[in-house]
């Protein structure tokens, strides 16, 4: 056979075959859709990118009202407004990046049915458009943040902070790979697609978003410490309002789980991508 | 040297709905084929492609044992009617879905214009959908950048560059998406059917540089298209695909003539059937053509008279013309009958059942080979009450004289001209 084939077409990839090369040859393609999500979302809009904002602030207040007042959970001392906006923040983040990943082939069917390009480019598009939203609503959190230093409240800050951008890579990438599981399940059998919608909503509730850890006890206590996102959220609230927890054995524990999942799901989905659009 | 190269292509496609008994197909595929070591179930009872004879199985091959070479610089042109396989193969060039069985092998960068204007957001404007198609295509931004003048120049769009897309008319949003396309600079291009739409001036535009593209600059094109003399002016060779395989690979002429046959030798209808309008007030009950309702006759050596015969049915009186065009079979007209512009004299039809029976006296020396007829009728003033393309199939065996040989359409046109009796 002659040699010089720069595409050779086969039934079947190699089980893992990444193309990261490829992956990066099309970084232009990752920027515009980065581009394309944000610069999108609020045109013909008046108050533009204040919705990303809106939307964490009438959570906040209504979760203020809700579970620290009528239900009366405890936020662990520290300010509700502060403790409730940090942690609907990162499930967002959460949340939206495994929403961009679950339905990268659904969503983008029509493109995908008429060029070639490393598929991965759009969920991973998805991370950084939704990061930057994170980033914004992060402001937001920082400016009440500093309201409170400012009105005398007492915070404690300490070095875990420092951990910050790792915590939101852990969350980006546990969103990503979950996210391409699924996705490539519900090319296929579309039953999936239900089941996530309202386990995505369940899931929040067994994740210390709306209530710190030390609430819970015994077996209850132990069945959210399996949940690899615990650790995560706990730390951050640590750094910086002084409540939750820090361990380095639950971080440890969350960064393994995503990369065994993640690699499972890359698995699935470079299968997936080759003949997705016959199942579509 | 070879551009690409396909090597045994299969592609199985499942029939009906993906959803019920696909996961138990696809437990059972893999128990078969993982655990047990079988060979896949599936793969065998796939029947070739046939849309309309109805099969037992629910697999199907919509492409079967494809093998062919395309030679660097070669524009192809992949012909075959609806579902024989065209686009699928495309497909998988372009690599949106995978073969089933077989090796596709290509030298260079592919760009697929399989639909232009992918990825195209309505939101964002003409400038910011060329960056982001260009990226999709492959290109970098900074290679976008440098050519985004010559862009916005082809596709005349330059005074709407910072609207959004979704106010641009349907044909300005193709112009710009072949725009981008067509400045891709790819060592192969794949095109489907896309000079279906725009307006003349732009399609003129759009074959212009595919044809540059590939004579002028060497680059190789695979050309998917029922549009025949745009095939014929573009491509150096023909692909006939019938039912998912290869039924011919030649130079485009022959392909052409042998797919424009097939799809002739598929059908033995009624000439009344292929009326495709006709007037509310109008009713046509049956067409005869040289002897026959039948839309396939044959004009025989010596055959000088042509009979026609319209039956039906007005609701009111009216004035028409009958015209009737001869074409060969690429579609190119090479006579006609239109009496009433010889004469002025329409032909009344009054209220109730009619019938207009016209005979015509064919040239002595008529050449052999195929055509196609269409019959319409039109009001000599204003509208058309009748049309029926492309309805009547002739195969004439060339009149002459006695111990000659008739002429042939392709060197001598449709018909010898006559001497001048007793010149010498």
């Amino acid at each position: 056979m002659k040699e010089g084939w720069t595409l050779v077409i086969r039934p079947r990839k190699r089980l893992l075959d990444l193309d990261l090369k490829g992956l990066w040859r099309y970084r232009d393609l990752w920027l515009m859709y980065v581009r394309r999500d944000i610069v999108t979302v609020y045109k013909q809009t008046v108050l533009g990118p204040l919705w990303f904002l809106i939307q964490p602030v009438f959570t906040t207040a209504m979760y203020m009202f809700v579970f620290g007042g009528l239900a009366g959970i405890s936020t662990d001392g520290a300010p509700q407004p502060l403790f409730y906006l940090s942690g609907i923040m990162m499930w967002n983040y959460f949340s939206e990046c495994f929403g961009v990943s679950s339905n990268v082939f659904t969503n983008n069917a029509g493109v995908f049915g008429k060029v070639y390009f490393p598929r991965l480019v759009v969920p991973l598009a998805g991370l950084t458009s939704n990061l930057v939203k994170m980033l914004i609503q992060l402001m937001l959190f920082v400016a009440v943040y500093i309201g409170y230093l400012i009105a005398g409240q007492e915070l404690s800050v300490n070095a875990t902070l420092l951990l910050f951008p790792f915590y939101v890579f852990l969350l980006a990438f546990h969103g990503l790979s979950w996210g391409l599981i699924v996705s490539s399940v519900t090319s296929k059998y579309r039953d999936i697609r239900f089941l996530v919608s309202f386990g995505m909503q369940l899931f929040m509730y067994a994740t210390p978003v709306i209530y710190p850890m030390s609430v819970a006890s015994g077996k209850v206590k132990a069945i959210l410490e399996l949940n690899p996102l615990t650790p995560v959220f706990e730390a951050f609230k640590y750094g910086c309002l002084g409540c939750g927890s820090f361990s380095w054995g639950g971080l440890l524990y969350s960064t393994v789980f995503m990369l065994v999942v993640l690699f499972i799901s890359v698995l699935i989905f470079n299968r997936t991508e080759r003949t997705f659009m016959d199942t579509v | 040297m070879n551009a690409i190269e396909f090597d045994n292509i299969g592609k199985l496609y499942q029939l009906g709905t993906v959803g019920t008994g696909t996961l138990s197909h696809d437990l059972n595929r893999w128990w078969q084929t993982k655990v047990l070591g079988h060979e896949d179930p599936y793969l065998k009872v796939g029947e070739t492609n046939d849309r309309a004879s109805k099969g037992t199985s629910g697999f199907v091959w919509a492409l079967k044992d494809i093998s062919f070479n395309v030679a660097e610089g070669e524009v192809v042109g992949i012909i075959g009617k609806n579902g024989a396989g065209k686009s699928t193969l495309l497909k998988l060039l372009s690599r949106v879905t995978a073969p089933t069985t077989g090796e596709i092998r290509a030298r260079g960068r592919i760009a697929s214009l399989l639909e232009v204007g992918t990825g195209f957001n309505g939101e964002m404007t003409g400038r910011e959908n060329i960056f982001m198609n260009g990226s999709i295509m492959g290109m970098t931004r900074a290679e976008i950048r440098s050519k985004l003048d010559d862009i916005v120049d082809f596709a005349g769009v330059a005074r709407y560059l910072d609207t959004p897309v979704k106010r641009y008319s349907s044909g300005m949003t193709v112009r710009l998406g072949f725009a981008v396309a067509a400045f891709l600079e790819p060592e192969i291009l794949v095109v489907d059917e896309v000079l279906a739409v725009g307006d003349a001036e732009f399609q003129k535009k759009a074959i212009g540089k595919m044809q540059d593209v590939s004579r002028g600059e060497g680059r190789t094109v695979l050309f998917v298209s029922h549009n025949m003399s745009a095939v014929r002016s573009l491509c150096t060779r023909g692909i006939l695909l019938e039912n998912g395989s290869v039924g011919y690979i030649g130079t485009t002429e022959d392909a052409i003539a042998r797919y424009m046959q097939k799809s002739e030798d598929n059908q033995h209808v009624r000439i009344v059937d292929h009326v495709r309008w006709s007037k509310s007030y109008l009713r046509i009950d049956n067409i005869v053509v040289n002897g026959t309702d039948k839309d396939k006759s044959e004009i025989i050596r010596g055959q000088r008279i042509l009979d026609f015969r319209l039956d039906g049915y007005a609701h009111s009186n009216c004035k028409t013309d009958l015209i009737v065009i001869l074409r060969n079979s690429f579609d190119v007209p090479l006579a006609s009958l239109y009496s009433g512009k010889y004469n002025g004299a329409p032909i009344i039809i009054k209220e109730g059942s009619f019938s207009i029976v016209r005979k015509v006296l064919l040239p002595k020396y008529i050449a052999r080979g195929e055509y196609v007829m269409d019959i319409i009728l039109k009001d000599p003033l204003a509208e058309y009450h009748m049309g029926a393309r492309h309805s009547v199939f002739l195969t004439v065996e060339g009149n002459c004289d006695d111990n000659c040989h008739p002429i042939d359409q392709g060197s001598y046109g449709f018909m010898g001209l006559e001497l001048v009796a007793d010149e010498s």
